[in-house]
């Protein structure tokens, strides 16, 4: 104790070079956070102050006067509530079908040896560089009326007349879980390559049966990269635009696209900015929930580790 | 000339009050160090003592709080680590994996302006001062461990820097070859004279490797001497306790005689009285009397203790006794037919011996 | 015959499954991948048609529909402003990404954690919120529909990616390196390019490779604050989706299809010879 306090003492005496170390130090950190500016400064100009102006703009209303009209209104009308459920509803079948999909897929890459998992890799990867629009495009062309889906159906006789795949929910939800299965199945099978083969071995030399194996241990290690991706998936789904409006064909209306129509119909400011910081709340708020859980940059990590 | 070699002499450091904290915690507390011109100096200290923080320091990577470390007559507390001209080894060797092993030992004269001819000829002497003449053409990861090792060292004395700085460079090889390199680097050391700063937890290499040894733990100098001064006359428990093994007896002093229980001893230095003294015990320094055993002179201390176990370690046995008072402690010999042949059975009583000479006496107290 | 039920009896992990009870995952699997790859393979065929309708497989094959993309001027613009974009984007994303990732790296500043959350924040915020906010203020200072705003809003979706790939890259990369590069005589900004920026080579070139994606299939943003001669091909492309099925797209499509692929044939080439020597 006493030894702390003669050594408070003696730093208020200066120390050999201690002032100009100081300095030297404090100069250090300007200059690496000066390598962060750059970027920082965009961030916050293009994207912070004006999605805080939005903020800002959804409490005042047409006579631009501070409210809260734009709130009350999502509360009280139908329309708003079926859009956040809508949203919702897809966001939740999409990440639920990817799971059940992609998680099987990851397994079975990661169970290949190198060269070939690289190879099947590609069909990963391949929907995950192409563009999102391309992508809607493709199964806009495949799943209509006269598409190459209805066709086939017809021809091996599924069923008799062409039935309606497209500008719907089954549209959509088949167009989404596309774009998003890569975000799933990347993470999953980073943590599932992480996974010591050894505890498989240890597992079977204790006497667990493969099916035992696999549940009791396997899976349980893998979840922490199942969750990231999932929760990615989630989130990404809840912003989602080009896919539904595209395949949805009006019948699936998610927040983003009631949001567009805001503005570039009704040029209604309040109204859109309003939906769109409920729409920021409720990511952050799944986001930070799941931070907790999880470390941050293994959530990033995994998305796009090509 | 056909060998790298010191054009500009050695230079000493000088290190005064260096003191660097992380929070509450002091990984280098007021260390005052001085090395001596053309010295090989080991810092020694258990993981987390400060050993690297202060090598860190004179590299330049790690920035004190305060302080002052000279080399020669210059203050380089401040100076940038490019600007210090220190040579440095790092524990993974840090060899460039992207150039050949030319072009990784020829990248400080590159930096320094070095003309083409010449630096081709240094890189080759380099090499060679390594025994590694002729694998400029290697790349490095089709190097053995103790290959990247000396390319490493090639790296690092090419530029014939006047201190060298070593952070435990020999961690990542077999025992064999690195016990190996402690005579290889020694001898380069030897050949070349640079001030030497070498950083290790193991105390087998630093004591065959060193001129003189830093101990060091919490960030402060434990003690400060040669490997001999170190070993035979602890200046407290920790590095007692640190370098070799041994057990410790209590021990009292009254009216000028220091006694174990009832047992007065008889020691080589009489200690200051009043203060709470340990025994320090070697194994190898007890010896087990026997009937025939001259070691039974007026000169040895003598206990009395139970066998509990004996392990066979080749070379040598290591029997485990204890004392009537509980305490154990451990005796080792040379396994030759003579000590083995008489050797007793776990659980016999028997009477170890410890010399006059070999009684080293320190204070019981926590440096 | 006897060597495939030989497979199907042979263990096929640790746990000593055999392959022939594991036939159903290699069914679902191979099903699943079909989906992953099948609509962007089918395309390419479909763009060769004759016909109005896209018909697979084409029943007259034709240049119909490149002709026509080619010869015409506002798709022929718009890919030229697509492409400028793309590039001035990885132009800006790539550089300003790789110094913060750096910084952020080497500080060990109690702050760092925090700028990293911000820099990577416009992956996480609606695009569409970005896009509307975006627009609402180029509208304040007439950056609309030029294409300095179309890049700058591009940026900062693009410089999360570069950060976070630059940064996982860092994490692996043995920093000693760049530390015996300085202690060699070399300053900070010089290990770093001589020593430092040569091994995480691959993941720089892969995230300004996908910069230039970003900004190059980017429909949002580029919807709301893209316009006149300024209109990206992606803006048509979506404007033209929302009206009728135009198979001029399809020839767009499968252009658009062997830009992404070869891109990400670079990137593989590039990091198999830079990771595995």
């Amino acid at each position: 104790m006493s030894d702390l306090v003669l050594r408070s003492a003696g730093s208020l005496a200066t120390q050999p070079n201690q002032t100009e170390l100081k300095q030297d130090a404090l100069r250090e950190r300007f200059a690496l956070f000066g390598l962060c500016s750059p970027a920082l400064l965009l961030v916050l100009i293009i994207m912070v102050l004006p999605v805080g102006w939005l903020f800002w703009l959804s409490f005042l209303g047409e006579d631009g006067n501070f409210t809260l009209e734009n709130y009350q209104r999502m509360v009280e009308s139908k329309s708003y509530a079926r859009i956040f459920r809508n949203t919702f509803e897809v966001s939740l079948l999409t990440t639920g079908i990817c799971i059940l999909i992609g998680y099987p897929l990851a397994y079975f890459l990661s169970q290949l040896p190198r060269r070939a998992a690289n190879l099947c890799m590609i069909t990963v990867l391949l929907p995950f560089w192409t563009s999102l629009l391309v992508r809607t495009y493709a199964w806009l062309v495949l799943l209509q009326r006269r598409g190459l889906i209805n066709e086939w159906g017809m021809d091996i006789g599924l069923w008799d007349e062409p039935i309606k795949l497209v500008h719907n929910l089954t549209g959509t939800l088949i167009g989404m879980v596309h774009i998003m299965l890569p975000f799933l199945i990347l993470p999953v099978y980073g943590s599932m390559k992480a996974i010591d083969r050894d505890y498989m071995k240890a597992a079977a030399n204790l006497g667990a049966s493969p099916a035992q194996a696999f549940w009791r241990v396997f899976f349980p290690l893998s979840l922490p990269g199942l969750f990231a991706g999932a929760l990615i998936v989630f989130v990404l789904c809840l912003g989602f635009f080009v896919t539904p409006a595209v395949l949805g064909g009006g019948k699936v209306i998610m927040v983003s696209m009631r949001i567009a129509t805001n503005i570039e119909l009704f040029f209604n400011w309040g109204a859109a900015s309003a939906l769109g910081v409920v729409l920021l709340v409720l990511t952050l708020v799944i986001l930070g929930i799941a931070s907790r859980v999880l470390r941050f940059d293994q959530l990033l990590g995994g998305g796009h580790g090509s | 000339m056909s060998e790298t070699t010191l054009t500009g002499g050695a230079l000493p450091i000088t290190i005064r009050d260096a003191t660097k904290s992380y929070g509450a915690v002091f990984a280098l507390d007021n260390v005052d160090l001085d090395v001596r011109s053309g010295e090989f100096m080991t810092l020694l200290g258990p993981s987390g003592s400060g050993k690297t923080t202060l090598l860190m320091v004179l590299a330049g990577f790690t920035r004190p709080d305060y302080g002052s470390v000279k080399f020669g007559e210059r203050e380089i507390v401040r100076t940038p680590p490019h600007k210090r001209d220190v040579g440095m080894v790092f524990q993974n060797y840090a060899l460039f994996p992207h150039m050949s092993v030319a072009a990784n030992v020829a990248f400080p004269l590159k930096l320094r302006g070095v003309s083409k001819q010449e630096m081709v000829e240094r890189t080759e002497q380099a090499l060679e001062t390594v025994q590694l003449a002729g694998y400029g053409e290697r790349r490095i990861d089709q190097l053995s461990g103790g290959q990247r090792q000396r390319v490493a060292l090639a790296r690092a004395i090419v530029f014939e820097p006047r201190i060298l700085l070593m952070d435990e460079p020999l961690s990542a090889l077999d025992k064999k070859l690195r016990e190996q390199m402690q005579i290889e680097l020694r001898r380069l050391h030897d050949k070349l004279g640079m001030t030497t700063v070498y950083v290790t937890h193991d105390q087998r290499e630093a004591l065959t490797m060193s001129d003189r040894i830093a101990v060091i733990n919490h960030g402060r100098v434990m003690q400060l001497g040669t490997p001999e001064e170190i070993y035979e006359r602890p200046a407290n428990r920790f590095v007692a306790d640190f370098i070799g093994e041994s057990t410790f007896l209590p021990v009292t002093v009254q009216q000028g005689v220091a006694r174990f229980g009832d047992q007065s001893l008889k020691v080589a230095q009489m200690p200051e009285a009043g203060e709470d003294l340990l025994l320090m015990l070697r194994p190898e320094r007890l010896q087990l009397i026997t009937n025939d055993s001259e070691a039974a002179d007026g000169e040895a201390n003598r206990f009395e203790a139970r066998v509990r176990e004996m392990v066979y370690q080749g070379d040598s046995f290591l029997m485990y006794t204890v004392l009537e008072n509980g305490t154990e402690i451990s005796l080792r010999g040379m396994t030759r037919r003579d000590t083995v042949s008489t050797l007793p059975a776990i659980g016999d009583v028997i009477q170890l011996a410890l010399h006059r000479d070999d009684t080293v006496l320190i204070s019981a107290e926590e440096p | 015959m006897a060597s495939l039920m030989k497979w199907l009896g042979e263990p096929a992990s640790e746990t000593q499954i055999t392959h022939g009870g594991r036939l159903w995952l290699y069914l679902l699997a191979g099903l699943v991948m079909a989906f992953l790859l099948a609509p962007t393979i089918i395309v390419i065929p479909m763009s060769f048609s004759d016909s109005q309708y896209l018909e697979f497989p084409p029943r007259v094959w034709s240049l119909r529909w490149y002709d026509h993309y080619l010869g015409s001027p506002e798709w022929m613009q718009a890919t030229f402003t697509s492409l400028k974009a793309g590039i001035f984007t990885m132009l800006v994303a790539t550089p300003v990404g790789v110094m913060a990732a750096y910084g952020l790296f080497v500080s060990r500043m109690r702050i760092a954690s925090l700028i990293f959350l911000i820099l990577v924040m416009p992956i996480m915020v609606p695009v569409i919120l970005v896009a509307i906010g975006v627009f609402y203020v180029y509208v304040q200072v007439s950056l609309v529909n030029s294409l300095l705003g179309l890049v700058l809003a591009h940026s900062i979706l693009a410089i999360p990616l570069v950060v976070v790939v630059v940064s996982s890259a860092l994490k692996s990369y043995d920093m000693n390196q760049e530390m015996a590069a300085r202690s060699l005589g070399a300053s900070r900004f010089r290990a770093f390019m001589v020593i430092t920026l040569p091994q995480i080579r691959f993941s720089v070139i892969t995230a300004a490779l996908l910069s230039f994606l970003t900004s190059f299939d980017e429909v949002i943003v580029a919807m709301f604050v893209s316009g006149g001669e300024n209109s990206t091909l992606t803006r048509n492309m979506f404007n033209a989706l929302r009206d009728q099925i135009d198979p001029t797209i399809a020839s767009i499509s499968t252009i658009m299809i062997i830009v992404s692929t070869s891109l990400l044939v670079l990137a593989q080439v590039f990091g198999k010879s830079g990771d595995e020597p």
